[in-house]
């Protein structure tokens, strides 16, 4: 999307007519230009709080989720507060995303609220470089609550949403004022010569971004610096399929 | 008089109460030594300070020879009733002290229980009322002996005698004292704890004319008692690593709210605001008539000097926001992870203090690990496994999954160190990949060959993404 000069001074006059004490609102860039180009400014904003959701399974065990988060706190700098309820992330795939133990202080919170009371102090105090924190239910007032706390801080503030079961995934759909909304499904890997498994694929949905349109797309799990891939046979492909779109696999 | 003995000499024949002389008799090589009350005291009384720093800010000795510990709002703190008892056995007994412990709605009943229940450590039910009472002997309740004599006299044995009986004849015989010791075991009297107090400690309390209720007004005075304690603590060099609010309500009742820091500090404006996090936690009832607060643990302060704005400034000091947590969840539910030189996975993994320095170490090896790790491995039913091969099937949580691609095996050694039956253990850890994506890692227990290496059943352990 070309950057409309009309547009932009347009946006300049209502954050200035809003008058909020904004911080200069830095973006963490995924280095990936499509979806680069998606973010307002270029990349996730920090000082906001997003939201990440496993697809399918991954609802229930938010595996890729963590993963997609531990990628995103990797690239920030300072120590990053993770919030569970439930004791089963397991800290040496974090460090193969990047995120070195040193730096990953975890709280067991007993519930949702203490989850997100919790997160709230990280976001408030300002020192962190991100907030990741496990919770089922977010709403309205919370998450509104929780991205005055981000803004105000300069933290990033990422809700990794985990449900007990399947069904319960369906409260993904409820509005929240999150900056940015993600969900993360696993992908068949890349199809290999020789026997094995390639690099993971992930299905990414950008489903909703503030002054944005929504969008998916196809990425190579994070390597070990937390940095996502366009998938080879994507970045490779002939100049004359222009815009991609995600075909029948293989 | 025998006045305590211990387990061989008990075992001998010798009791609490026989005659010093009787006991010589019965017991072959008897050592006898002088009763000294005052330093029984003052052992009990270091008791009950090393019980202060540890445990709770309501603790005070219960002569002769116990301690009493108001545990609200302490508890959770130390996991819970039960864990912070035998915790607190546990430390006694490693120091040569065996104790008996019980939990109970009132300073009366608690007493009773911890002499004569018959186990060592009870919690009673909450609201137990006199149902935990009623089969302790008489002497349970704190009387003189001379009533109690008077009392097996007419026939009563047990504190549930006493219950079925009307109070006012009891009254008219022996005197109010009898109801009242009854009472305050049932709870329906209060009997406030004076709290032990070092000689040394740095207290500010603060009496009020109208008893206060309003959170505000209670926020209001802690933080002036705040001002005064760093005060104090600043005329001593100190900084403050433990902070006792006591409050002591128009009812007789005391709350108490502890609050902790992992290093110690002077600042005002953190100290009241660990505190006033906690106000929920204080129920005013009627009102609050005094406020005290004290710095329990206070350790010498040094002054460092902190770096302008103009130099790069390291890392940011996360410490408050540690504290902070701690004090809402607990301090064993915020760590950091590291790790462990072994490799089996659910082992790999230990937990440090979330402040500790950075050790700089991480996990070795290049196998993929996987972000979820089931808390115990579960089984699977497979189909067709050759012995190198992943399964070409498996049903997991009753879903049945093709696998389209795998990897492996990584083979991980048992720790046979720790057991003997490790030394031969093997497990072949597969990454498998099913249709729709999923990735799972499993494992054979076992090498597919030698049934001493494992079961030869397989297991899936996590979940990658």
């Amino acid at each position: 999307m070309r950057q409309q000069p009309a547009i932009e001074s347009l946006r300049a006059q209502i954050e200035k007519i809003e008058g909020r004490a904004r911080r200069v609102k830095s973006v963490l860039p995924f280095g990936i230009a499509d979806i680069d180009a998606r973010l307002p400014g270029g990349g996730l904003p920090l000082g906001a709080l997003h939201e990440i959701a496993g697809g399918g399974n991954g609802a229930v065990d938010g595996a890729a989720a963590a993963l997609f988060a531990a990628g995103i706190a990797t690239r920030t700098k300072g120590k990053v507060l993770w919030v569970i309820t439930r004791s089963d992330l397991f800290a040496p795939a974090l460090a193969q995303a990047g995120l070195p133990p040193d730096r990953v202080i975890y709280v067991e919170a007993g519930n949702d609220k203490t989850v997100l009371a919790c997160v709230e102090e990280g976001l408030r105090h300002g020192g962190l470089g991100a907030v990741v924190g496990e919770v089922a239910r977010l709403d309205m007032t919370t998450s509104r609550r929780l991205q005055l706390c981000a803004e105000g801080s300069g933290s990033i503030g990422l809700a990794l949403r985990r449900w007990r079961r399947q069904s319960e995934a369906v409260d993904f759909g409820q509005p929240t004022a999150a900056a940015t909304r993600w969900r993360v499904s696993v992908m068949p890997s890349a199809a290999l010569p020789v026997p094995g498994v390639g690099h993971h694929r992930w299905l990414l949905e950008l489903i909703r971004v503030r002054a944005g349109e929504s969008a998916d797309f196809e990425v190579e799990a994070c390597d070990g610096s937390g940095r996502l891939a366009v998938p080879a046979e994507l970045a490779h492909r002939p100049a004359s399929t222009a815009g991609w779109r995600r075909g029948a696999a293989g | 008089m025998v006045r305590a003995a211990d387990a061989a000499a008990v075992a001998a024949g010798a009791r609490v109460g026989m005659p010093a002389a009787k006991a010589r008799i019965l017991v072959q090589g008897l050592v006898v030594r002088d009763h000294d009350a005052a330093a029984d005291a003052q052992g009990l009384d270091r008791l009950a300070l090393w019980a202060l720093r540890r445990y709770a800010p309501i603790v005070a000795a219960d002569s002769p020879d116990g301690l009493v510990i108001d545990s609200t709002g302490a508890d959770p703190l130390h996991g819970g009733e039960e864990a912070m008892l035998a915790g607190l056995i546990y430390r006694l007994s490693s120091s040569g002290v065996r104790a008996r412990a019980a939990i109970a709605d009132s300073w009366g009943a608690a007493h009773a229980l911890a002499r004569y229940a018959t186990r060592p450590v009870l919690i009673a039910p909450i609201g137990h009322g006199d149902s935990v009472l009623t089969g302790l002997p008489l002497t349970a309740l704190r009387l003189p002996a001379a009533m109690v004599a008077a009392l097996h006299v007419l026939g009563f044995e047990r504190i549930g005698d006493l219950l079925a009986q009307p109070r006012a004849p009891l009254t008219l015989r022996f005197g109010p004292q009898l109801g009242r010791r009854i009472d305050q075991a049932l709870g329906i009297l209060s009997e406030p704890i004076e709290p032990i107090r070092p000689d040394e400690l740095i207290e500010v309390r603060r009496n009020f004319a109208e008893p206060i209720g309003a959170a505000e007004t209670i926020a209001r005075h802690i933080g002036e008692l705040v001002v005064q304690l760093c005060a104090g603590l600043e005329a001593e060099g100190l900084g403050a690593k433990r902070l006792d609010l006591i409050c002591h309500r128009v009812d007789d009742r005391v709350q108490a709210v502890r609050v902790g820091v992992a290093m110690p500090v002077r600042d005002v404006k953190r100290l009241t605001r660990l505190l006033t996090d906690r106000i929920d936690t204080i129920e005013p009832g009627f009102g609050i008539e005094t406020l005290s607060l004290a710095a329990t643990l206070a350790e010498p302060l040094t002054e460092k000097q902190t770096l302008t704005a103009m130099v790069d400034d390291g890392a940011p000091d996360v410490s408050d926001l540690v504290d902070t947590l701690v004090n809402r969840v607990g301090e064993h539910s915020l760590y950091r992870a590291a790790p462990v030189a072994t490799e089996t996975p659910e082992r790999s993994v230990r937990r440090i203090p979330p402040m500790a320095p950075d050790t700089g170490e991480t996990w070795q090896g290049r196998w993929p690990r996987p972000s979820r790790l089931l808390p115990s491995p579960e089984p699977i039913e497979t189909m067709a496994a050759l012995p190198d091969h992943p399964p070409v099937a498996f049903t997991w949580r009753g879903v049945r999954r093709r696998v389209r691609r795998a990897d492996g095996p990584e083979r991980i050694r048992g720790e046979w160190w720790r057991r003997d039956a490790e030394l031969t253990a093997v497990r072949d850890y597969f990454r498998v990949e099913d249709d729709a994506g999923e990735r799972y890692w499993i494992f054979r227990s076992g090498d597919g060959e030698d049934p001493n290496s494992g079961s030869q059943r397989w297991f899936l352990h996590g979940v990658f993404g």
